[in-house]
């Protein structure tokens, strides 16, 4: 060979030529660990951002909590402001329902589309429906709002609450209490909708991390895909299933304006599907900023907003724990 | 001879590209049977056209036939499931399933709801854990999970596993490249006692095992069958340059 490499003949022409190449190199190692140091701070401060909001709000909600002690904050029935009464417990159990139903409606339908997305479908069927699913979750929540409005609202005023009042109005939680479609029902229905794309995503991430060995040494004794799926891959993801149904969940307490258009918002303790209720974001959302002269109003808002920062970093954290576990595992 | 497998005009295409072109071979019943070839040369795709585990690949594509015992296993009467029952695999590398040892075993007897009660189920788990050479090591921890054998204990019980289900014909996908000597010595002598009940049929890419395992011998190069015919023949007296170059080390 008569071509020298480049990198060699100019390490030697600098040897040649007597150049040290040191002075420049620390200069540059400098440079590369500042840099390096700037872009750390940068990814730090989200972490740092969650922390200052968290101690920000629990110092507001201090004087509150002071008062009145948290359990007595967290579990009084009664919510009037200018009586000095505060009890949350009616949007705590108002968040949980619609929470509730929005997963138990959600989570069914996720698992079999995943399972389909991830086991059954051809590569062109998936190439062309995941994208659709991922585009249902850049629609602004004031749109599912609406379309609660106008579509979901009204059908189940006149189509479901007849329904149960005839067949299941025996059960408690399916009575229908109320003259109206405002209600647990309706916001179950626009937040299933709403954390579906999610929950399939990230079904679908935990299906692929099962190695396709297993499936194929299942299918070769002679099982059916089905039976593989359930004896061999349902069996390996269920940690991270919970993971993505706990994941959906803490978007569905968070999710505010989609809710509080079809809800209700009446602080009431509700015991069906039917009767309309009043979460915490909706509590806060419709009033901070308003009344803020009543005493401890301003503290009292603040510490719904800390319980439910509190509440979804919990259900988060945990979440991302476990899916972080299970990828890693691929 | 008394063929298991009959291979009628078979071309199988990735996409556009051929894999497998017009290949017409006979498989000997009760022999093992050795297809050995260079790397890409088709012979695991010929092995997976058996057990129909190349439909698994997307945008695959089939002519000819594959007759087990007389009948094409891609006639369109023809239940998947029951040709895998039948043919059984062997893979690469040892993919236990995510359960027990004896859950392993008991899995394909199970789906195929293959025996009456749970007694029947314990005696058959331990006949084919003692075939595969492996109760002894095992009988104690049962229900241990499987993923806790080594590795070439794990390929044995991949081999009782799918002896369970009682086929007729063992696919092996180069069942030892993974393991250590040892263990491919021992997965080896369980083949040998085997071949007198199961037709087998293994893909290799080393020369040494073909030999040591070869009653029949199929050779392979860029998809098509350069030559079959009983190892013996094909080993001292290749008919073909190219079996010739291959066993000669030259390619």
């Amino acid at each position: 060979m008569s071509q020298v490499d480049p990198l060699l003949s100019n390490q030697t022409k600098n040897q040649a030529e007597g150049r040290h190449p040191r002075p420049s190199a620390t200069l540059r190692a400098r440079q590369d660990q500042a840099a390096r140091r700037a872009f750390f701070i940068f990814t730090l401060l989200p972490v740092l951002l969650i922390l200052f909001i968290t101690v920000a709000l629990f110092f507001r909600s201090w004087p509150i909590i002071s008062e009145y002690g948290l359990s007595d904050l967290l579990f009084g029935q009664v919510w009037k402001p200018n009586k000095g009464l505060f009890g949350f417990w009616p949007f705590i159990l108002g968040t949980v329902w619609v929470t509730v139903v929005g997963v138990v409606l959600a989570v069914p339908l996720c698992i079999l589309a995943s399972i389909y997305l991830a086991e059954y479908a051809h590569t062109k069927t998936r190439s062309f429906a995941k994208p659709i699913l991922d585009l249902l979750a850049a629609i602004p929540p004031v749109v599912y709002g609406v379309w609660g409005l106008l579509a979901i609202v009204p059908f189940v005023d006149d189509v479901l609450a007849p329904l149960s009042t005839r067949w299941l109005g025996s059960i408690s939680i399916f009575s229908v209490n109320q003259p109206t479609g405002f209600n647990i029902l309706s916001a179950g229905i626009v937040l299933a909708v709403m954390i579906a794309p999610l929950i399939i995503s990230v079904m679908y991430e935990i299906f692929s991390t099962v190695l396709n060995d297993l499936r194929h040494a299942s299918l070769a004794v002679g099982a059916t895909q089905w039976q593989t799926i359930r004896n061999v891959v349902l069996p390996q993801v269920g940690p991270g299933i919970l993971a993505a149904i706990v994941l959906g969940a803490s978007r569905a307490l968070g999710e505010t304006i989609a809710v509080l258009m079809v809800v209700g918002n009446i602080p009431q303790i509700p015991t069906s599907i039917f009767d309309s209720a009043y979460p915490l974001p909706a509590l806060i959302a419709n009033n901070y900023g308003e009344m803020m002269s009543i005493p401890l109003y301003d503290a009292a808002l603040l510490s719904a907003a800390l319980v439910l920062l509190v509440v979804i970093l919990i259900f988060n954290i945990l979440s991302i724990i476990v899916l972080q576990r299970m990828t890693r595992k691929k | 001879m008394d063929a298991h497998i009959q291979v009628k005009n078979l071309n199988v295409y990735y996409g556009k590209q051929q894999a497998l072109k017009n290949v017409n071979i006979e498989i000997p019943k009760n022999q093992i049977t050795v297809i050995m070839g260079p790397s890409g040369c088709g012979k695991t795709t010929l092995l997976k056209t058996f057990n129909r585990f190349f439909e698994l690949t997307e945008n695959t594509q089939l002519t000819g036939e594959v007759l087990v015992d007389g009948q094409n296993i891609y006639d369109a009467s023809v239940d998947v499931t029951e040709v895998r029952k039948v043919v059984g695999l062997l893979a690469q590398r040892p993919s236990p399933l995510p359960m027990s040892i004896y859950d392993n075993v008991f899995y394909g007897m199970h789906i195929h709801k293959m025996k009456k009660d749970r007694k029947e189920y314990k005696a058959a788990v331990q006949h084919y854990l003692e075939i595969a050479g492996l109760w002894d090591e095992v009988h104690k921890r049962l229900h241990d999970p499987a993923t806790s054998l080594s590795i070439g204990q794990q390929q044995r019980l991949c081999l009782a596993r799918g002896l369970a289900v009682e086929p007729e014909i063992i696919l092996g996908d180069e069942p030892t490249s993974a393991l250590d000597p040892i263990s491919s010595q021992n997965i080896e002598s369980r083949l040998l006692e085997l071949k007198q009940q199961y037709t087998t049929v293994i893909v290799t890419h080393t020369l040494r095992q073909a030999k040591r395992l070869g009653d029949y011998v199929i050779y392979m190069y860029l998809g098509e069958v350069i030559e079959a015919g009983p190892a013996h023949e094909v080993f001292n007296n290749p008919q073909h340059e190219r079996t010739k170059a291959y066993l000669e080390g030259q390619i």
